[in-house]
Formats: C-alpha cells, sequence, structure tokens
C-alpha cells in the first residue's frame, strides 16, 4: 500500500467540483434504490477520453474520502497501462493510499474483471461500462430499449439466446452477458468475462457501474440476486479453462492467453495479477515456475 | 348468448380535415370471420388500426373482452396491457410479411418469440413448439434454422401465420393477407387459413380488396366506401344479393365462383 | 443600402487580399514557416496527406499554411496538385510485418511476440492544458531502449498472423494473380465496388465521417462485435518493380498506421465458425482514422459474410458516396453559389399553391357539410 499524499493544488478533491459530486451521489442513490435500473446523469468531460472509464472514474470521484484506499485493475491487472494511468489521476488529484491488494482496497474500480478474492462488505467495487443498455445490440434504438425495460419486455432477449442455441448448439455469449437483477431488471455486467458472472450474485460487497459516454448509472446493493439469463434445459455454465495457471497452478482462477513464440507457443497465466501473486507467495507453483521459490531462480 | 368478444361503436377518425372513417359500428363473437371489403382508400386500413388500438379514433369506442370475462376499452389500455394483448391473445398479420417477422432471425425463433416473451424458458419445448406449428402451416421442419429472407412469399407468409397463432390468440387482425401473391399461392394460403379458423374457433376481422377472399374465408361482410360501412351482411347475402349500387358494381367486376 | 450583387470581379479581387491578410495574422507576431507545422503538427500534415491521397509532408505542410489550419481546405488543394500528376504505376503490396515500429499494440494478447509498444501516444496522457508550453521550453530528448530499424517480420508477427496459423481467422482474401488494384482517382467508382476500391475510398476518405459510422456499429447500428486485434505505426520500405528494368526497385519509405480489427464469428452448421477482419491503413499516425475504418470496412463486409445490411454503416452505396469531404463540402458549400432563378420559380409555384389550398378548403368545408346532412337523413 502506498500512503496518502499532499493532493495536487489547484484542483477539488478527486478532481471534479462538489456539485458535480452530489448530482453524481443523486444518481448513485437512485440507482441502488432501484438495483439493475439505468439512471441517467450528466456525465461531464473527463481528462481521459470517452470510452477509456470516465463513467467509472466519475462514480470514484463521486464516492472517495480521504480515507478511502484505492485499487485500480483492467483486465484483471494493476499495471496495465489505463490502470496506472487512472490511479495515478487519483494519487494526484486526491492524494488517497493506493494499493495493489483487493484485501486492502476500500474502493476497487476495474474495467472488465472482477477480483477473484471474495470482496467484502464495506467494499465497494466499481465497474467501467462502455454500453450500459444490455438490449441494445437488438434494438438500437433507446425510445424502445426504454418502454422494454419499463414493461419488462424481455422476449427478444430470449430470441437471441434462442438463436445462438440453433446456430452453435449453445449461448454464443462469452463476455458482457446479461443478467437479471432481483427477477426485474435485465442489467449489462459490462464486458466481464461470463466466468465472473457468478461474483455478482449475493455479493456482500456494492457494486457500482459507470458509463460516462452513455451518462447512465446503475447498481447492485449487497446481496442482491442477480441471475445469468439461461434456458432451463442450458443453462448458464461458467467457462472453464483445461489447464492450471502456469505461474501459481491456480484452477479456480480466469486465465489470460500469453502467446510465447511464434509457432504456436501459448501459456495461461492468472488474468488477476494480484491473485496470481499472493498465491506464489503463499508457496503455490505453477509449471513454469515449478517447485523452486521464485526468489532461488535467476 | 354471451357477450360479443369486440364490439365497436361510432369509431370515427379525422386526419385533420380529411376523413379515414365514420361512425362505423359492429359487434364480433368468437369464432366469427368477419371481412372489410372495399377499395384503396375508402378507409378500411384506418379502421383495423383503431381496431388493433394501435390508432386513437377522434370519436366512439371499441370495447373488448378480456380472457378473465372484464370488458375494456381499447382507449383505456396501458402500453402494458396493449402490448401483452398483441402477444397471447390478439395476432396480427401484414400484408408484407417483412413486417410482421423478424427477418434477421431464424424461422424456428420467429416462432418462439412470442412463447418467449410469456416466460417460456425450456429451449426443447420452444423448439418442440415450433416444430409442431410450422408442419401445421406446411413449411418442412428441416428449414426451421433458415431465416425468412431465404423463404419464398407463400412460405413467409405461412410463417407469419404460425408466428402469430402460436400463442391460440382469439382474435386475429389480418390486413390484405394473400395480397402480393400468385394466384396459385393465393389459394393455398387461403386453404389453410380457412382450416386454422375453424380448426381453433379464431375470430377474424380481414381487410381486403379481393372479394373472392372474402367469400371463401368470411361469414359476415362490411362494404366500405368513402370512410363509411354502405352495406353490411352475411357474406353469402352480400355477395349474391347485393343492395347498394356500388355493391352490386364492385361485384359484377369480379368472376364468380 | 441597396446593393446589386453583380460584376464581381474588383470584389473578389478585394476579398482575396483580405483572405491573404488574414492568413497572415498579426505582423507583429512571425510567420509560421511551413517547415515548422511540417515538424511540429505532424498529425495535421498526415491527415492532410490522406485526405488529399499524396505523400508528401511538405506540400501538405504549406497547404496547411495556405489554408489557414482549415484542413478539408487544405486536402483540396492537396487533391488539386496530384491531379497534374503523372501516374508511373503501383507499387508491389508493402510488407506491413516488416515494418520498422514505432508503435505496436495489441488489446487481443497481454503480451505477445516482439511486446507492446505504447509509442508516441496521447493514450494514458491526462487533457490537462499544459500551460508550461505557452513559453519557450527545452523538450527533454527521449530514452530509447533499443534502436529503431526494420525488424525481422519473425521478431514481431502480426496478431492476425498468429491466428490464422491456427485457422482461428478467416484467411486473407487472394487477390487475383497479377491483378493491379483498382485506382478511383482514375476510374470513377461504382458500387457495388470490390474491397481494393472501398479500402482506397474509406482511407481518403473524412476522418469524421469514419469515426461517426465506426461509433455508430459500436452503439448498434450495425454491431460488428470488434477487438483492437494489433495496430502498428512506423516506416514500411516501398518496392517498385520497372517494367523496362524487370527486377524490383527500392524507393524510399513511407509513414503507415495499420489497424486489424478482429470481429465476431462467421460460421453456420457447415462451415466453422472464425474470426472475421476489417482493416484499416492510411499515411502518417493517424490511429483514430485507421481504426475506424477498419470498423467499416468491416461493417460493409457484413453481406458477403451472410449478414443482413440494414444500417447505414453496412450500407455500401451510402458509405462510398459520402465519405469524400473535398466533394462534400464542394456539395454542401455549393448552397451559397446564386440559385436567384430557382428560387424565383419555387416562390411563384408556392404562392400559387396557397391560392389553391384557400380555395379548396373553402370548397371541403362546404362538402362536409353535405356529408352531415346525408348523415343525418
Amino acid at each position: 500500500m502506498t500512503a496518502p499524499i499532499k493532493p495536487a493544488e489547484g484542483y477539488a478533491f478527486a478532481y471534479l467540483d462538489e456539485q458535480t459530486k452530489r448530482m453524481i451521489r443523486r444518481a448513485i442513490l437512485k440507482a441502488v434504490a432501484i438495483p439493475g435500473h439505468q439512471v441517467p446523469f450528466a456525465a461531464r468531460d473527463m481528462p481521459m477520453p470517452y470510452g477509456w472509464g470516465t463513467g467509472g472514474i466519475q462514480v470514484t470521484a463521486a464516492i472517495l474520502g480521504p480515507a478511502d484506499v484505492l485499487k485500480v485493475i483492467d483486465q484483471g491487472a494493476d499495471d496495465t497501462t489505463n490502470a496506472v494511468s487512472i490511479r495515478a489521476f487519483f494519487q494526484k488529484t486526491a492524494g488517497v493510499a493506493v494499493t495493489t491488494r483487493t484485501s486492502e482496497a476500500t474502493v476497487v474500480q476495474t474495467r472488465h474483471r472482477i477480483p477473484e478474492k471474495p470482496l467484502v462488505a464495506g467494499q465497494t467495487l466499481v465497474y467501467q461500462v462502455p454500453i450500459p443498455e444490455p438490449l441494445r445490440f437488438l434494438e438500437p434504438r433507446e425510445t424502445e430499449t426504454r418502454v422494454m425495460h419499463a414493461l419488462a419486455d424481455y422476449g427478444l432477449m430470449h430470441v437471441k439466446l434462442y438463436e445462438d442455441i440453433a446456430t452453435h448448439g449453445h449461448i454464443a455469449k462469452t463476455y458482457a452477458y446479461p443478467v437479471k437483477v432481483e427477477g426485474r431488471y435485465v442489467m449489462d455486467p459490462s464486458p466481464i468475462p461470463k466466468f465472473d458472472n457468478p461474483k455478482m450474485h449475493m455479493s456482500p460487497a456494492l457494486q457500482l457501474f459507470g458509463a460516462g459516454r452513455e451518462k447512465r448509472i446503475y447498481a447492485l446493493p449487497p446481496f442482491t440476486r442477480v441471475a445469468s439469463l439461461d434456458f432451463e434445459d442450458h443453462p448458464f455454465e461458467r467457462t472453464r479453462f483445461e489447464a492450471p495457471c502456469a505461474l501459481c497452478g491456480a484452477t479456480d482462477a480466469y486465465l489470460d492467453e500469453v502467446v510465447i513464440d511464434d509457432r504456436g507457443g501459448r501459456m495461461f497465466v492468472c488474468s488477476d495479477t494480484d491473485h496470481c501473486e499472493t498465491r506464489r507467495q503463499e508457496g503455490h507453483r505453477g509449471a513454469l515456475l515449478g517447485d523452486i521459490p521464485e526468489e532461488a531462480r535467476s | 348468448m354471451t357477450a360479443p368478444l369486440l364490439e365497436a361503436r361510432g369509431l370515427t377518425k379525422w386526419y385533420g380535415d380529411r376523413l379515414g372513417c365514420r361512425d362505423v359500428a359492429f359487434d364480433i363473437h368468437e369464432g366469427e370471420v368477419l371481412a372489410i371489403v372495399g377499395e384503396s382508400g375508402s378507409g378500411k386500413s384506418t379502421l383495423l388500426s383503431l381496431l388493433s388500438g394501435q390508432l386513437a379514433p377522434t370519436s366512439g369506442s371499441v370495447a373488448y373482452r378480456m380472457r378473465d370475462g372484464a370488458i375494456r376499452d381499447l382507449v383505456s389500455l396501458s402500453e402494458a396491457e396493449r402490448r401483452f394483448l398483441f402477444r397471447t391473445d390478439w395476432g396480427f398479420v401484414h400484408q408484407d410479411a417483412a413486417k410482421g417477422l423478424r427477418m434477421g432471425v431464424s424461422a424456428g425463433g420467429n416462432v418462439g418469440e412470442r412463447l418467449m416473451a410469456v416466460g417460456a424458458r425450456h429451449y426443447g419445448d420452444i423448439r418442440a413448439k415450433a416444430e409442431d406449428w410450422l408442419e401445421r402451416v406446411e413449411i418442412e421442419v428441416g428449414r426451421i434454422d433458415e431465416k425468412p429472407t431465404a423463404y419464398s412469399g407463400g412460405m413467409r407468409q405461412r410463417l407469419q401465420i404460425a408466428r402469430n397463432l402460436v400463442t391460440a390468440p382469439r382474435l386475429v387482425f389480418m390486413d390484405e393477407p394473400t395480397g402480393g401473391l400468385d394466384v396459385s399461392v393465393q389459394a393455398r394460403l387461403l386453404d389453410l387459413l380457412r382450416r386454422l379458423v375453424a380448426d381453433m374457433g379464431l375470430a377474424v376481422i380481414v381487410v381486403t380488396h379481393d372479394l373472392a377472399v372474402a367469400r371463401l374465408l368470411s361469414d359476415r361482410i362490411m362494404v366500405m366506401r368513402r370512410g363509411r360501412v354502405i352495406e353490411a351482411g352475411l357474406t353469402d347475402r352480400v355477395l349474391d344479393d347485393p343492395r347498394e349500387a356500388y355493391t352490386q358494381l364492385l361485384v359484377s367486376s369480379i368472376l364468380q365462383p | 443600402m441597396y446593393v446589386s450583387v453583380k460584376g464581381g470581379e474588383k470584389a473578389i479581387r478585394a476579398a482575396h487580399r483580405l483572405l491573404a491578410h488574414r492568413r497572415r495574422g498579426d505582423r507583429a507576431v512571425p510567420e509560421v514557416a511551413a517547415d515548422q507545422i511540417r515538424e511540429q503538427l505532424t498529425l495535421a500534415v498526415d491527415r492532410v496527406m490522406n485526405e488529399g491521397s499524396l505523400y508528401d509532408r511538405d506540400l501538405a505542410a504549406l497547404a496547411i499554411k495556405q489554408a489557414r489550419g482549415d484542413l478539408i481546405e487544405a486536402a483540396f488543394l492537396v487533391r488539386a496538385y496530384r491531379t497534374t500528376l503523372p501516374r508511373f504505376g503501383c507499387s508491389t503490396p508493402l510488407d506491413t510485418a516488416a515494418m520498422s515500429v514505432d508503435r505496436r499494440i495489441s488489446a487481443t494478447y497481454k503480451d505477445l511476440p516482439g511486446g507492446q509498444i505504447l509509442g508516441p501516444t496521447f493514450d494514458y496522457t491526462h487533457r490537462l492544458i499544459d500551460f508550461a508550453l505557452m513559453a519557450d521550453s527545452e523538450t527533454p530528448l527521449p530514452e530509447r531502449e533499443r534502436e529503431p530499424g526494420p525488424a525481422a517480420a519473425s521478431a514481431m508477427p502480426r496478431v492476425t498472423d498468429l491466428l490464422g496459423d491456427e485457422g482461428l481467422i478467416e484467411a486473407e482474401p487472394a487477390a487475383a494473380d497479377g491483378a493491379e488494384p483498382g485506382d478511383l482517382t482514375r476510374a470513377p467508382l461504382r458500387v457495388p465496388a470490390a474491397r481494393d476500391l472501398r479500402l482506397q475510398q474509406l482511407a481518403r476518405g473524412d476522418e469524421g465521417f469514419l469515426l461517426a459510422l465506426g461509433y455508430s456499429t459500436q452503439r448498434g447500428y450495425g454491431s460488428t462485435h470488434p477487438f483492437a486485434g494489433e495496430i502498428r505505426i512506423g516506416e514500411v520500405e516501398v518496392e517498385f518493380e520497372v517494367p523496362e528494368l524487370g527486377f524490383v526497385v527500392p524507393l524510399g519509405s513511407v509513414a503507415l498506421s495499420e489497424c486489424q480489427m478482429i470481429n465476431q464469428f462467421a460460421g453456420s452448421a457447415e462451415i466453422e465458425p472464425t474470426f472475421t477482419r476489417g482493416y484499416g491503413l492510411a499515411f502518417g499516425q493517424v490511429e483514430r482514422k485507421v481504426m475506424a475504418m477498419a470498423l467499416v470496412d468491416r461493417a460493409l463486409r457484413t453481406e458477403e459474410l451472410g449478414g443482413e445490411a440494414t444500417h447505414p454503416a453496412q450500407d455500401q452505396e451510402f458509405v462510398l458516396s459520402h465519405a469524400d469531404n473535398v466533394q462534400a463540402t464542394g456539395f454542401v458549400e455549393h448552397l451559397k453559389l446564386p440559385h436567384y432563378v430557382d428560387f424565383q420559380a419555387e416562390l411563384a409555384l408556392v404562392r400559387q399553391l396557397r391560392r389553391e389550398h384557400t380555395a379548396a378548403r373553402a370548397a371541403r368545408d362546404a362538402q362536409s357539410d353535405d356529408v352531415y346532412e346525408e348523415a343525418a337523413q
């Protein structure tokens, strides 16, 4: 963990002015009150481009306090460029303590993953969302999708899943897999792999979703029922991996494919870098590391 | 005798100062087929839109007896109730099948959509029902995964019918269901429709400019001209013994069967 | 005061003199030189080279100066000059796998042979105005870990080739033997157009238009489920086969941006599913443009891949006929040319229609009364 520092002069705490934060907090409160429902909010132009997490950044800026400890991940890793950039932004503008340890963080901002380590009560997970509307690719018009949500008219969503099974033999959706929240709203969980979907269900943590370009916030309060859409005879299935992580040997984690040469060489390693490091520190060894402790190599 | 399924009274529609239709009144009971005939511009399409709640009348009312027996004025239905009616108790067969089908979705998905909209969540059951309906409308079951774009005009129309009938509606609206099809294809479609209507005891309101379609399908007929019903009665009576000069003109201009 | 718009020769001369004066701006400020534009506004130069369809940095820089920074106007100047140049032929296909890479990133693999190279990018800069640039300042030289130079293709294989080796992406459609790609600056564009011509039109098309179209596909108007498989920017050798000599001579190198989008599957019960391709390539560092181009290229292939073209970005005719901003600006701006004669005719017509409408309405009111009477009987 990196201790708090003095925030940059000339900017409000966490960049946004207090009025903007209040506006975002009101949207968050409404979103929490109606789980899975998309609440419009007046997203601001941020000093990062649209589509790079401006929604998540605004939500984080609105909920962050000086005592918070922030973790930022992109694709599960703390060291990917965009995560580094956003973490540096909050260090600079809010001066908050930052960490790569999931267990130490009070706020985790994420793009495309949910950490492997189960979140606990008191933690908040902030998702960056590109397209908040789960029906968008079936019906491009906002006026129509709003009515569909209002009337819970979700037949079309299942037509899409039906078509997948008819064409591919199974539901061909591997990320941004739609869910139904508390039996009411169909929600896009942001492009997390469907492997992560079950982690949303009855999570003790608060989950907030921010879409900056599309100007929507939605939420899953702690202990919300979240069900992945499926058919009774084609139930939702979590992605499974054939091999364990090459570094830490984890068999229950989401793995990234790494190309090691141009002759078809591939290895699979944990996408959640904190999870992988923690396991290695605990003495777990994958095939590539063998039984030798890491320190003794090289 | 039970109350009518649908009861229209004083239906009038003005588009600004242009007349759509005026003072139309009739009843339709379960299992009854009503044909609305007239040339284009006579107001029959306006009337169909009013009856199916897609257009609000300038004055008049349409009362519908819901499945639970309650009688409701269509104007007072909420959007949710109207949509629910349209995917359960009603059907609408368009002249242009592309309007009534999802052209980018397979035949099976087209037939299954209504079932899924009302909560069916068993893929195998949905598919079995879709297969059953393809058979009933004489489409080869092997073509269930093809999109309607691969179908001929007649097949598309039969698929549209299957898509509408899969939830066993009580009332089906049809807008020139055989329009634009070859004569031989028309005959086969009419034959199929007649059989399905009889088997399922459907009430049908069919709009057509083709009196042969009216004779083959309908029990009763309404003749429209300039937005008003000028003659109505049992189909055989109206076509064999037309009273209005305009109806006589219409009847004499087609070949007798 | 009434001034009749006639005989504008004098007016035009005066206007052009004023234009030159405005271009020069405050004479107390030193005049910008074309080489400053070439070196310091490089991305504007790149854009003008693409939309002007001519690889010449000096000329593009000069055009930007002359056009007062209006990039479409600058592209227009370059195009007009290009028209005067002879066409020698077409180069042998460029090998982007052997690019001397300045920047190379993949969004589909975290790590891959050759690595991810960020290069000179705005990405991850915080968009805070840097007031230090107001003053003359020393910009530190970059740190280099390796010397740039042409890489062996095997050291940095293209991501699509890695996927292709496993058969996971559709094969690159092979060009007909010996067939030269078309050139729509020499032959009129006809739709449907083959992919070579489509790509050419997109490469010289308006960046903003492509951006909006590409964006529309991401928002559901013709989704292609894209992944940025690889973006690479750098220098590539251009080689030319001179028919008289019978062998290939190197002409030098051009700076290029290339984007390979990997899109969701094609396939059916019979055909094995594979990823599909969308391709973008243009001069200089124009990442936004080649990404948008790759999205639109894939969208334009919808029908060929068995989909239904229902959205603007999928509609060849719509996209290809509106992508060219020099054409577009000409036609939009032509509306300021005199249309007095046509307008006068319309004016007379609308007066006549209004008279007829009033008369018809009066007649209808009378008739409508008849209808009521009839109904009452």
